[in-house]
């Protein structure tokens, strides 16, 4: 299936170096209000917006006559396209660890996720550490090779993790019904994640005390012995630095405060707080902070730190002045984001717009590529959603997908290709069957392998 | 004296030796693999080299003869990745994480007990700095079980040489060039002792990679690698404040010995698995950041031209299982398995003949399967899926030993290697075809009869794929 698909992507390339102008679309900028008129893409750039445009000779035309476009949608807590594992649950402090390892570009969410109209994804690492892995965002370009996925120049991130889920491998008695009890993993309490949190920053502070003091000795021409790369400790030097974004997966109001004051006693920022179900209580601090806030439209009590949550949670938020998105953490639920935008109108009386921020320009802003993504406007990346019908209802359909300016996903050739994808299927598996059947002798020792 | 040392040596060589001094194959259609096949000719193996081979020499007074008429001689088979002498280390170790038939039939040594120094490491490691599942130390011509039974399965399936590792672990150690010899002192037989550091992705048998994180650090993909990375920074770093400390140890403290590091830093190319295309990718990138010379192994989905063509970029040898994927037996006939899938069954056979046609150095490796009738079925498989008979006995013979680079001795029929030769009735991928004799370090063997297990004893290499 992949290769037809990679076969149909081939055939689109030349797409990409071509001008491309959707024509007569209801166009949602976000940014900049909605419109009745058309889209300049050039060089997989936005190079103009407006009801009336210049139409470059030779430019290929779509024409979305009764359809909508929306920026690419971006979702800020993905776990798809990862290999082996998003989870290096062994340890409480896993930051040596990261997701760039192990990009898979050929996990079919990716293009699931593309036919639901994400183009960008921040791709996590699991939540069962106090601090886990090094995360990054990743374009949706279902066919490139693993560098192809990454979102060139946005800022790295790290997954923090509070409450049950890092305590829990504490527990031998706990841990996922595991048949055989786990050794235990510090921590076990809600005190214990907040201590190894600072243990782990205090570490860092002498780590970066050290690097400090050998790069002045080289800037004063001297030449000493550098300390030792510590890959646990250099991501979280880099938090130190403001190099890398720290993304905190919480649901209590009070482990959402230890961790704005563990950030300022050490001086870092949080940059989102992933899930926050309670955030709604305490949106004045997180706001005070500077955080952002990615949560779930209306998906809670799934454990019991994940009970005391509102659908208005969102909108309260925002009303607080924190910059509010809406993620997925789920493959399925990815494939939809739009609906789950579209719920927040419901549920604390949101402008369409706003809802819509919410899936698109607001995770971009949470993830510092706002100057790219996530608006339609000239200059931004040619990452565009062709909608149906109005795309906050459930009932609107992805007829495109663009990324860089590049069509990823077709929603026609998707529907008419399936029969010869199914037949080319199809014949390998009455070719193996066929073969089965052949008397020949096969060796009967166990030659079968696993897949 | 010194003459009598030498009459010494000369009785003791007389003594042992299965063979004279001297044998000629005549009249036998002679496969050199370097050079063009000679339809009729002689071999002479002297003193375990091969003294002449043409399709005009003469047969020395003093030698044995073999009438070869009807016969076909080609260099000894080596096995480019294999577990043969190691103790321990043979069928269970891959399919414990992969899930694959295994342990049947062992025609392994007795003894599983893990090498002395091994660190079979209960207690579960919290980081690198416990050095989890690493014993790179290791030195295989050091493990050599010059008793393991397998050897002589191993040679009755054609194979003269292997390249032998330890494959326990994530740096399970280094691998050695062995010739297949019974009844000789384990350092006899070692052409090279350290020729690559074995790595993998997984355990191995070890703790287990439990989704609790039971097994200690590391448990996902990404750890593994990051601990990998983690040990080459440590090297380079190790390796810098020795020499400073070795210049002038006055008023500094003294490094601390690892020796992790030191089995790392001995070694002179790495191995590393891959399958999955997304995994040749992967490691093709990771071995060029860790400045290492690689070797990637298991290369599953090399048939696909993208995987060819990365491989080529990269100037990275290849070696491909010949264990080529099959049905999962037993399985839920309801379920249907991925198009990928599907099409890995189809064409994995064909990785040789993709990697020939895209130029990429590539090696066979029996992955465990020794019994004779397995092999020739796998290389046939092969053959069928486009690779012609002669790169096929090249990916068994001369191509491993460029590889490992023991092209100087071994691999080919030329004046001055060693005498490590197979000797066939019939083509040797051809399913009648019978094993007639094999001459390693020029002795002679015959082949014992089919005794092996039938699908061999389980993969030898672990399959990262099969760690999702």
């Amino acid at each position: 299936m992949t290769r037809t698909f990679l076969a149909a992507l081939i055939a689109l390339a030349p797409l990409s170096a071509q001008t491309i102008v959707i024509q007569n679309a209801t166009v949602m900028t976000v940014s900049k209000g909605t419109i009745k008129g058309s889209i300049v893409l050039k060089d997989g750039k936005i190079a103009e917006v407006g009801e009336k445009v210049m139409v470059p000779t030779g430019a290929t035309i779509i024409d979305a006559s009764g359809q909508y476009v929306i920026p690419g949608i971006i979702d800020c807590h993905s776990h798809i396209a990862a290999d082996g594992g998003i989870n290096e649950s062994s340890v409480s402090v896993s930051s040596m660890v990261n997701i760039r390892d192990v990009i898979n570009p050929e996990d079919i969410s990716i293009y699931r996720a593309l036919a639901g109209g994400v183009t960008t994804a921040n791709i996590l690492h699991g939540s069962a550490n106090s601090i886990g892995g090094c995360t990054l965002p990743l374009k949706m370009r279902w066919g490139k090779d693993a560098q192809g996925m990454i979102f060139e120049g946005a800022m790295p991130g790290i997954k923090f993790a509070l409450g049950e889920n890092p305590k829990r491998a504490g527990n031998p008695q706990g841990g996922r019904g595991a048949a055989t009890p786990v050794q235990a993993r510090y921590p076990a309490t809600r005190m214990g994640v907040e201590d190894t949190i600072r243990e782990a920053f205090n570490e860092a502070k002498t780590y970066k005390a050290d690097w400090d003091a050998y790069n002045a000795k080289v800037a004063r021409g001297e030449h000493p012995i550098p300390p030792r790369i510590d890959l646990k400790l250099e991501p979280l030097k880099e938090v130190l630095e403001g190099k890398r974004y720290v993304h905190s997966h919480c649901y209590r109001a009070d482990e959402i405060l230890m961790l704005l004051r563990v950030a300022d006693d050490y001086g870092f920022k949080i940059r989102t707080f992933q899930h926050v179900l309670e955030g709604y209580k305490v949106a004045k601090e997180i706001a005070a902070h500077g955080a952002g806030a990615s949560t779930f439209s209306d998906w809670w009590s799934y454990k019991v730190e994940a009970f005391d949550a509102i659908p208005y949670n969102a909108a309260i938020m925002t009303k607080k002045g924190v910059v509010v998105s809406l993620n997925s953490d789920d493959a399925e639920l990815m494939r939809h984001l739009n609906s789950e935008a579209g719920k927040a109108m419901k549920y604390g009386g949101m402008s369409e717009t706003e809802a819509l921020a919410m899936v698109t320009l607001n995770p971009a802003r949470q993830l510092g590529i706002d100057n790219r993504v996530g608006s339609i406007e000239a200059g931004k990346d040619g990452d565009l959603v062709i909608y149906d019908k109005f795309p906050l209802s459930d009932y609107a359909k992805v007829q495109k997908v663009l990324i860089d300016g590049t069509v990823y996903f077709d929603r026609d050739k998707e529907v008419s290709g399936r029969a010869a994808k199914q037949g080319e299927k199809q014949k390998l598996i009455d070719k193996e069957k066929q073969q089965r059947q052949q008397p020949q002798r096969r060796p009967a020792g166990p030659g079968g392998q696993a897949q | 004296m010194k003459k009598l040392v030498l009459s010494l040596v000369l009785l003791c060589v007389y003594a042992f030796a299965e063979t004279p001094q001297a044998v000629a194959i005549r009249n036998a259609k002679i496969v050199t693999v370097s050079g063009p096949v000679i339809g009729k000719g002689t071999v002479v193996v002297r003193n375990g080299l091969i003294e002449a081979v043409g399709d005009n020499v003469p047969v020395p007074a003093d030698a044995w003869v073999v009438e070869g008429e009807g016969l076909t001689v080609y260099p000894g088979l080596i096995d480019a990745l294999s577990t043969v002498g190691i103790p321990g280390a043979a069928p269970a170790a891959a399919a414990a994480t992969t899930g694959r038939g295994g342990g049947r039939g062992q025609t392994t040594t007795t003894t599983p007990a893990a090498p002395a120094g091994a660190a079979a490491t209960v207690e579960r490691a919290r980081g690198p700095e416990d050095r989890p599942s690493t014993t790179s130390w290791l030195v295989a011509a050091g493990e050599l079980q010059a008793n393991d039974r397998r050897i002589e399965t191993v040679r009755s399936a054609g194979f003269t040489t292997a390249v032998t590792f330890p494959t326990r672990g994530i740096f399970a150690g280094q691998g050695s060039v062995i010739d297949l010899l019974s009844g000789e002192k384990a350092g006899g037989m070692v052409l090279v002792p350290s020729v690559g550091q074995y790595i993998s992705l997984s355990r191995g048998g070890g703790g287990g990679g439990g989704g609790g994180g039971g097994g200690g650090f590391p448990s996902a993909l990404m750890g593994y690698i990051s601990y990998i990375r983690q040990i080459y920074l440590d090297a380079a770093h190790y390796k810098l404040v020795k020499d400073v400390y070795a210049k002038d140890p006055r008023g500094m403290q003294r490094p601390e010995y690892d020796r992790a590091l030191e089995g790392v830093l001995e070694s002179k190319r790495i191995l590393l698995p891959a399958n999955r295309l997304v995994e040749i990718d992967r490691m093709l990138r990771f071995a060029a950041e860790l400045k290492q010379p690689a070797i990637l192994y298991g290369a599953r989905e090399s048939y696909r031209p993208e995987a060819a063509d990365l491989l080529k970029k990269a100037g990275a040898p290849v070696l491909v299982s010949m264990r080529w994927p099959e049905p999962q037996r037993d399985a839920n006939p309801d379920d249907v398995d991925s198009f990928r899938t599907l099409e890995t069954r189809d064409k994995a056979a064909s990785a040789p003949a993709m990697l020939k046609k895209a130029g990429v150095k590539f090696a066979l490796y029996s992955d465990g399967l020794d019994q004779p009738r397995d092999l020739q079925r796998a290389v046939k498989k092969a053959i069928d899926a486009g690779l012609s008979r002669e790169d096929a006995i090249r990916a068994l013979t001369l191509s491993p030993a460029e590889i490992y680079q023991v092209q100087d001795r071994v691999g080919s029929i030329e004046k001055g290697k060693i005498g490590n030769l197979l000797v066939t009735r019939g083509d040797i991928f051809d399913d009648r075809t019978k094993v007639e004799m094999i001459f390693v370090d020029g002795r002679k063997y015959t082949p014992a009869p089919d005794t092996a297990a039938p699908g061999g004893r389980g993969a030898v290499t672990d399959d990262p794929g099969g760690n999702r």
